[in-house]
């Protein structure tokens, strides 16, 4: 069967539509068949709408994210009671090791993202994929920063990349690689993607995973919890009232 | 006895509004790969241009076999030619000229 690939993070200026229909209509033709851009947390059903629609059109399949930044883990939890059941993913921007820590133990967490590419404000150490490998979130990278950055901050940015990918991997935290990408011209093909993977020491076969299985997975199981005859984990409703022989 | 070297052809677009001739296009390539994987790692890549059509901003290289990855990496890591944004994609991969063609053809 043909591989599928996804990228959970297109990251458009929502307010110009233009530049969001473009930049949809580049991942269907670089070969993705399902997108995620991030929400805004006001009117977030309206703009999901408007997405979808231009997705339905590019013939790509639409994923709703929310992309959380709180300040304390208190906050976190507030957010995350609020808006779990509103959108299929959630990512958790990590800008301190408290919201990181708490993020990677909440079950509800889909995406641990840590967007500075200072090493020292990178907070995903033996600790945090612990916490991680017991939950069910995800590390994402993304590629954007790579492609960037250039000299020294470059070679410090692959370093800490490669450190991370190695601990995700000892503690079977799954990695999703995605763009990150703000314009048409910092997207990328799904193996050129993974190519640039393979700058931080990821093989083959998991690079790949990181496009396509993991990401899929994180939204297909989503849609299952977020489905109205979904129960509890492995526990689905298939006939109802007078259905029922 | 020495094995026989293994090639791979790699089809490219370049996307991007202006032009460019095939000199300033594969300095880019060859500046990307070197500041990615040194003068070594380069070295090791075996990069040649075989067509470049400014027009349609279609270009083929050859590479090692061994490097096809390190070189998608480098072409995915052009972000500007003669300090203009471009991105550069790879359209199609082969193993002899003459499928690429038959490819690039399918796909186009």
């Amino acid at each position: 069967m043909k591989r599928r690939f996804a990228d959970l993070h297109l990251q458009p200026n929502l307010d110009n539509l233009e530049q969001t229909r473009a930049m949809i209509m580049k991942a269907s033709k670089l070969g993705y068949s399902l997108v995620a851009v991030p929400l805004p947390t006001v009117s977030t059903e309206n703009f999901a709408q408007k997405l979808r629609a231009t997705c339905h059109e590019a013939k790509v399949d639409f994923a709703s994210r929310l992309d959380l930044k709180p300040k304390t883990a208190k906050e976190l939890l507030h957010q995350l009671r609020r808006f779990r059941r509103k959108v299929e993913i959630i990512a958790v921007i990590c800008d301190s090791k408290a919201v990181a820590r708490q993020a990677a133990k909440d079950h509800r967490v889909d995406i641990l993202n840590f967007p500075t590419v200072d090493p020292r404000r990178r907070f995903f150490d033996k600790a945090e994929a612990e916490l991680a490998s017991n939950s069910l979130a995800a590390l994402e990278i993304d590629v954007k920063p790579l492609i960037t950055l250039k000299g020294p901050a470059k070679i410090r940015f692959i370093s800490t990349l490669r450190r991370e990918a190695a601990i995700a991997k000892d503690f079977h935290v799954p990695i999703v690689v995605s763009s990150g990408a703000t314009s048409e011209l910092f997207m990328r093909k799904p193996l050129e993607m993974a190519a640039l993977a393979s700058l931080f020491d990821l093989d083959k076969p998991t690079a790949l995973n990181a496009v396509s299985k993991t990401p899929l997975t994180i939204v297909k199981r989503n849609r299952e919890k977020l489905s109205p005859n979904f129960i509890a984990p492995g526990i689905r409703l298939v006939r109802k009232g007078s259905d029922c022989p | 006895m020495k094995a026989k070297v293994r090639r791979r052809y790699l089809a490219l677009k370049i996307d991007s509004s202006e032009k460019f001739d095939s000199k300033e296009f594969m300095e880019a390539v060859w500046n990307t790969l070197l500041r990615l994987f040194g003068e070594y790692g380069a070295s090791k890549a075996g990069l040649t241009l075989i067509d470049y059509d400014v027009e349609k901003g279609l270009a083929v290289i050859r590479a090692a076999h061994t490097e096809v990855e390190k070189v998608r990496a480098a072409i995915a890591s052009i972000t500007e030619i003669n300090a203009k944004p471009v991105a550069v994609h790879v359209l199609t991969i082969s193993g002899t000229l003459k499928t690429l063609r038959r490819k690039l053809r399918t796909t186009a």
